[in-house]
């Protein structure tokens, strides 16, 4: 991706930009102390996770810019030579995807259906549809952890699987939860493609199926790649909804792993500063590669 | 050409640049003939328009059951009772919220982040968004600013907990603290930290008692020619191994002047024994003396030895104490406490009902920071956006009509940036509203109460060992009722136009 992304919208004119960036050494010191200032938080957790364990409580990780010698991964190899023993650290690693990815697919192929049909559909009442799903987008997770929790228990005695405190009962939840907002950024990006587009396909006998995966889907690509993006990260960061609905899971994702670790954390400082670089790491990268459509999602979901 | 489009978002306006992703040039909106070029003619699927309708359902039953329904449930059991939820108690549940302290604690929070956070943050975010306009290594400095957002909040509130930890040698802010502090307020070589139960009496073992003003004082006096020995105990050999503190020698007495030695009382080989001077004991080096008259005037000072011998020369006649100076005792500084419940306002002589409404602990300021930090660049982004699509022209013709760079900006940019400030803030506000993650995990076991807010308060009562379930649901009604001015915000500016 281009470095300029972060930009969001390109430079138009030349003029009054390079007038407003002549000289200015006094500006330049004070943002590069603020740039600094934001660096050091982040940069202190990558040392501690760095430095042996026991030299957390004996001096401040930025002793180490005199003696960068002391640093070592063994912290790293530590956790990851655990293996997939539940509620270790790699254990917590693959759950976080095994909850994230189908999240995240699902958000996007559906938010995007029903985009489709709330912009291109011919059926009454698609405006107040639309308004409803507006309106939930801001509905706090809070208000349906109860009632959720006995709705999949209610599940569970009709059916036999209950899922309460398994995986599959977090991505229902998150999914449900990630729609509205998928749907806003959907219907408001498919609202721009030409009805001439699809009035030509239908006039060619196209199916509102094919519609869909050839003409709408192909053309949505930005805005389903933003969602994505977006959705990916949020609840890869979700702390809240996998505390409740895994109940007492073993097998837990980055978060919860970190939120276990933290009642006692002079002592597992250590685990809490290796997993808290794993479980950054992750988004870092997502939002480095696709940072045009993180932004994108990012300031669509202002509303959020 | 469709009935029904009368809304909707198709009307350009500042406040479009944020809340919709404006088809970039990259869009391949361009090939779009193309593509339908390429399709065969006919096919099958759903032939009928209304089959669209379909492909909306199972988003609906995903919103139906897991978001609408819930809210309707929610709203109900809100009206019943905390055990099973048999009987009805109409607004009993509302009514404990406000007349229990640990509630009240929590909502005065939320009023804190409500009333600092929203407008700092877009502030915050208006001014790295106009300065970055100014440098020519604004991409670099947005993403520094801009990368926190990535992170899960529950790694952010680690990592402010440890920048704001209490000790010094974890927590970077106290260790700053610390060392503009040293400069005025040095600690002694023997520091007593009074909050960890250390007291001054503690180290008195022989010939010497510890005063009111925080020094310590030989018991007996000593004369013109005399020896005197004063012997303490409570010394860490960690301490003595820092100091290079050598076996003790007592020295031997000068006339006119008085010697001495300040040494740990403790022999390895005679322990229990005390008072003697055994030569496997260690002088106290680097300790302040003073030589005090009778009446408490200081007649000469000194400093110990690495044996821990000191001399006071011609120091006349009369009878003297030794006496150690207090300055070798101050613990100088052991850490603010910022993740603490100590609060800014001053509220300590107040009811405890009145202290849970109006107190501002300290920890709330420090999770307000590290907020600041994580969402400052998402406003200074959105912010930038909106600033680099406003029309260039105005922006000229001010500058033409001999307008400063500050007049333009008052006058003329924020102006025109208001409806993009107006959905940062409300954004922001909405966000803090439901802030649940820094709350749990930022504030250590002591300060959680204090820094409760709604969405904890939930968590707490709701999903327990023995949960509150009708008062917990009462608390997510007040939630959703508290987000109901930006969700009818949010409709307004879709229908808006």
């Amino acid at each position: 991706m281009t470095t300029a992304a972060i930009s969001a919208v390109p430079v138009r004119t030349g003029g009054w930009r390079s007038r407003l960036r002549r000289r200015r050494p006094v500006l330049n010191v004070v943002l590069a102390l603020i740039a600094i200032f934001w660096l050091v938080p982040s940069i202190g957790l990558l040392v501690v996770s760095l430095r042996p364990e026991s030299a957390f409580t004996q001096s401040g990780w930025w002793t180490v810019l005199t003696a960068p010698s002391r640093l070592t991964i063994q912290n790293y190899t530590t956790l990851f030579s655990q293996g997939l023993r539940p509620g270790g650290l790699l254990d917590s690693l693959i759950t976080s995807a095994v909850i994230t990815v189908p999240t995240t697919i699902l958000v996007t192929s559906l938010s995007s259906l029903a985009a489709y049909s709330l912009v291109f559909g011919r059926w009454r009442g698609r405006d107040a549809v639309f308004l409803v799903v507006v309106a939930l987008m801001v509905v706090p997770v809070q208000m349906a952890l109860l009632p959720v929790a006995s709705l999949y228990k209610l599940f569970g005695s009709a059916t036999g699987f209950n899922p309460f405190g398994t995986v599959v009962g977090v991505v229902i939840f998150h999914v449900a939860f990630g729609l509205p907002f998928g749907i806003f950024l959907m219907r408001n990006f498919y609202n721009g493609i030409p009805r001439d587009l699809l009035e030509a396909g239908r006039i060619d006998g196209a199916g509102e199926w094919k519609l869909f995966r050839r003409v709408v889907l192909p053309l949505g690509v930005p805005a389903a790649a933003s969602l994505a993006i977006f959705q990916f990260i949020w609840v890869w960061n979700d702390l809240l909804v996998a505390l409740i609905f895994l109940g007492g899971n073993a097998h837990a994702p980055l978060t919860v792993f970190l939120f276990d670790q933290v009642r006692e954390l002079a002592s597992n400082y250590w685990i809490v500063s290796t997993g808290g670089i794993i479980s950054i790491i992750v988004p870092l990268i997502v939002f480095f590669s696709f940072q045009r459509y993180f932004v994108r999602g990012m300031l669509a979901g202002a509303v959020k | 050409m469709l009935s029904g489009r009368t809304f909707g978002l198709r009307r350009p306006s500042t406040a479009r640049a944020v809340a919709v992703p404006v088809p970039a040039p990259d869009t391949p909106l361009g090939a779009a003939p193309l593509a339908m070029a390429k399709q065969p003619g006919g096919g099958g699927g759903w032939r009928s328009h209304t089959g669209s309708l379909l492909f909306i359902l199972p988003a609906a039953i995903f919103l139906g059951a897991i978001v609408v329904y819930p809210l309707v449930a929610t709203l109900v059991r809100s009206l019943f009772d905390n055990n099973n939820g048999s009987s009805f108690v109409g607004l009993g549940n509302y009514k404990e919220i406000f007349a229990t302290d640990d509630i009240l604690i929590g909502l005065r929070n939320n009023v804190i982040w409500v009333i600092v956070f929203p407008f700092t943050v877009t502030f915050l975010g208006l001014v790295f968004a106009v300065l970055t306009e100014r440098i020519r290594w604004a991409t670099a400095f947005k993403t520094v600013v801009f990368m926190p957002i990535v992170f899960s909040l529950t790694a952010s509130a680690l990592i402010w907990r440890a920048v704001f930890d209490l000790d010094p040698h974890v927590g970077m802010v106290n260790a700053a603290v610390q060392t503009v502090s040293d400069v005025f307020n040095p600690p002694g070589l023997y520091p007593i930290d009074k909050s960890a139960g250390q007291a001054l009496s503690n180290l008195a073992s022989t010939n010497v008692a510890a005063t009111a003003s925080a020094t310590l004082q030989s018991t007996s006096t000593v004369s013109s020619g005399g020896v005197a020995k004063l012997g303490l105990v409570g010394i860490s050999p960690f301490t003595l191994q820092m100091l290079n503190a050598q076996k003790v020698q007592v020295p031997s007495a000068a006339s006119g002047g008085v010697v001495g030695v300040v040494w740990r009382d403790f022999s390895p080989t005679h322990v229990g024994v005390k008072g003697t001077v055994f030569p496997d004991e260690d002088g106290l080096p680097g300790l302040h003396v003073s030589l005090l008259r009778s009446d408490g005037s200081s007649a000469a000072t000194a400093t110990t030895g690495l044996n821990g011998a000191f001399h006071f020369d011609n120091v006349g006649q009369g009878q003297f104490h030794v006496q150690v100076d207090s300055s070798n005792f101050g613990s100088g500084f052991t850490g603010i406490s910022f993740l603490g419940t100590q609060s800014i306002t001053p509220t300590a002589s107040l009811s405890r009902t009145a202290q849970a409404l109006l107190s501002v602990p300290l920890v709330d300021i420090a999770m307000i920071i590290a907020m600041l930090w994580i969402w400052a660049g998402f406003a200074m982004v959105a912010i930038g956006a909106g600033l680099a699509s406003l029309n260039r022209e105005v922006l000229e013709a001010a500058h033409m009509d001999g307008a400063t760079e500050w007049q333009t900006l008052r006058r003329v940019t924020i102006p025109m940036l208001l409806p993009v400030l107006i959905v940062v803030f409300v954004t922001m506000l909405i966000n803090v509203l439901k802030i649940f993650d820094i709350i749990l995990n930022m504030p250590p076991g002591t300060s959680q109460q204090d820094a409760s807010t709604l969405a904890l308060l939930i968590y707490n009562t709701g999903f327990t060992a023995n949960p509150a379930t009708g008062l917990a649901s009462a608390l997510c009604v007040l939630l959703f009722i508290l987000v109901i001015p930006a969700m009818l915000l949010n409709l307004r500016r879709i229908r808006g136009t």
